[in-house]
């Protein structure tokens, strides 16, 4: 994984550390007046066998968990599979049945309802149907968080201003919400959710109710925050283009667990739950339907080659030093974080086959055979 | 119309104007936090609590249902308890203002039930408590229908307060009453119902006025 250098801002501003992310330290830094010790790369989040049922249906059934600082981790599963559950858990909207809930650094599961509060406040959360004030102009809506502070008015607006500023929205200060397009209000959300300095921004399917070009544009202001501001992001999605263009890390949820975790690229390279196939079945070559059909299980003909390949080897000249002859039916390369992944189905004749798998293996491709089909098909 | 009875005409107005702009103000207070209070104690409120709910629900229902010509009479051990006196337009505002609030309650929690739960999830998730979501979310955000609510008060308050003539509260209707139907004045009849025209379309359309000036919603 490539090294990012963040710069963290603590509480007012006042101490300014830079860390590299990705290695595990446990150099504590003591923050003069502050609620806790924060550690150099700690943890932002920790879930440990998170549990919660609604009724007799769990919809988290032992999650374990962590957010890493700085990192943006992208949450994907189908709907009802427990994603809005899990991240309702992080800010207290929502209680566990059992487990243990860590933020910075602090059991969050026995607190009550006031206690919690100043909590939420190092916590900023955008949400699919952006949930803006419609009775508040936009600057209004963005400094909420610092009215429910008791911060003074003026800072309150000068502040607004900055976070309008940086979501490029300075003109519609004095607008309401409902002259703004989704887009717009989405970026007026996250504006109110950096208010406050949070430590950790969730995301609940924030791109989920705009068109494709307005996602990118989001997506696009929400890595540039996490590179600025060093902000760590939990985002939850359905889409695993939303995972692929910003995430560095996934985790795939199932029905209240999670069954896969990992880099995004690695995942993409290699997924081992049926789960994340079948999710990245949208964005992934697949085998066409028409070739498909025509499978059979018997052993004649052409072999039909699943081949996943990740990094120089899919970028390499690999198919040109293929020992023996191929049809490369379908495929593609995609670039994740920065790592080719590539995705091809190749026709071998069976004769030749375990040449060519063997060659495939020994440069770390993963493959399946898929069936066979007829050597013109 | 006899200067007399244009002095009388006046006076009812005034009158009316009186026990409808008091009770109506007085129920605005005690209805609003009652609407929120039902609103609150829900299932799946911000306070949620049964028992108060459905105590709550089960007294506003029971006011409600009480004709407000009963009430006026029933209350009037009441109003002599509060006012001094259960004669004129000061007593009126009291059996007025107990029926009007939990009318007007009701029209308060059906604006603020209306209130999107995803902008009182946003509020908590930034750390707000219960006052600061009445304060910020509920209430800003319902007020249109806060507003409209009210005026509907005001318009029915006027109906009510002709009823007040009965103990001696004077006014518009008492005025038709006495004048336009048991002497046989019709023109008094026929001013008082202009008036009350007059006075109806005026509040109705201040209202919507202030409705359509606050409503930011799309």
């Amino acid at each position: 994984m490539k090294m990012r250098r963040t710069a963290f801002v603590v509480e007012a501003g006042a101490i300014v550390c830079t860390c590299s992310k990705g290695k595990q330290m446990n150099s504590h830094v003591s923050v003069p007046g502050g609620i806790a010790a924060v550690t150099a790369d700690i943890d932002v989040v920790r879930l440990e066998n998170v549990k919660r049922h609604f009724g007799t249906t769990p919809a988290l059934d032992g999650v374990s968990l962590s957010v890493r600082k700085g990192e943006i981790l992208g949450i994907i599963g189908r709907s009802g599979a427990g994603k809005s559950t899990l991240i309702r858990c992080l800010n207290g909207l929502e209680r566990p049945d059992s487990g243990s809930i860590l933020v910075e650094g602090r059991q969050i599961t026995g607190l009550d309802e006031r206690e919690l509060q100043p909590l939420r406040r190092r916590i900023g959360m955008i949400f699919q149907h952006f949930n803006l004030l419609s009775a508040k102009t936009v600057e209004e809506n963005v400094a909420l968080p610092l009215k429910i502070e008791g911060r003074p008015r003026t800072e309150r607006l000068k502040r607004a201003r900055e976070l309008l500023e940086l979501v490029g929205l300075s003109d519609k200060a004095k607008a309401y919400p409902s002259s703004l397009s989704g887009g717009q209000k989405q970026r007026v959300g996250i504006a109110r959710a950096l208010a406050a300095r949070p430590a950790l921004l969730l995301s609940d399917e924030a791109t989920s109710a705009l068109d494709p070009e307005t996602t990118r544009s989001i997506l696009a202001l929400l890595k540039d925050i996490n590179e600025k501001l060093g902000l760590t992001i939990l985002l939850i999605t359905h889409e695993m283009e939303v995972v692929r263009t910003i995430a560095d890390r996934v985790a795939v949820i199932d029905a209240g667990r999670i069954v896969e975790q990992g880099p995004v690229w690695s995942v993409f390279a290699d997924p081992k739950a049926e789960i994340t196939k079948s999710l990245l079945a949208g964005i992934r070559p697949q085998l066409p339907a028409h070739i498909a059909k025509t499978l059979s299980a018997e052993p004649a003909g052409d072999a039909v080659l699943g081949v996943d390949l990740a990094g120089a080897a899919a970028q390499g000249t690999l198919l040109a030093e293929l020992p023996g002859a191929f049809r490369l039916l379908h495929g593609g390369v995609d670039h994740v974080q920065n790592q080719a992944v590539a995705r091809l189905y190749l026709a071998v004749p069976v004769a030749g086959a375990q040449t060519v798998i063997q060659f495939l293996e020994a440069r770390t491709a993963r493959i399946e055979v898929l069936g066979y089909v007829a050597s013109n098909a | 119309m006899s200067p007399a009875m244009l002095d009388l005409l006046i006076q009812s107005v005034w009158e009316t104007l009186l026990m409808t702009g008091a009770s109506g103000l007085i129920s605005l207070a005690a209805g609003l936090p009652l609407g929120l209070a039902l609103v609150a104690t829900d299932r799946g409120g911000i306070a949620p609590n049964p028992w108060i709910n459905s105590i709550l629900g089960a007294v506003i229902n029971a006011f409600r249902s009480v004709p407000f010509i009963i009430l006026l009479v029933a209350l009037i051990p009441l109003t002599r308890l509060i006012v001094g006196t259960s004669i004129g337009t000061w007593a009126a505002i009291v059996p007025l203002s107990i029926g009007a609030t939990p009318y007007y309650a009701r029209l308060a929690e059906v604006s603020l039930r209306e209130v999107d739960r995803g902008l009182i999830e946003a509020a908590r998730a930034m750390g707000g408590n219960r006052w600061t979501i009445i304060r910020e979310v509920l209430v800003p955000e319902a007020l249109p229908g806060i507003v409209a609510g009210f005026t509907v008060t005001l318009v029915t308050l006027i109906g009510a307060s002709a009823m007040a003539g009965a103990i001696g509260a004077g006014g518009l209707g008492d005025l038709a009453i006495r004048y336009g139907y048991q002497r046989f004045e019709t023109s008094i009849m026929i001013a008082v119902v202009i008036v009350l025209i007059i006075l109806v379309c005026g509040i109705q359309w201040a209202g919507d006025r202030l409705v359509k000036r606050l409503d930011h919603r799309a």
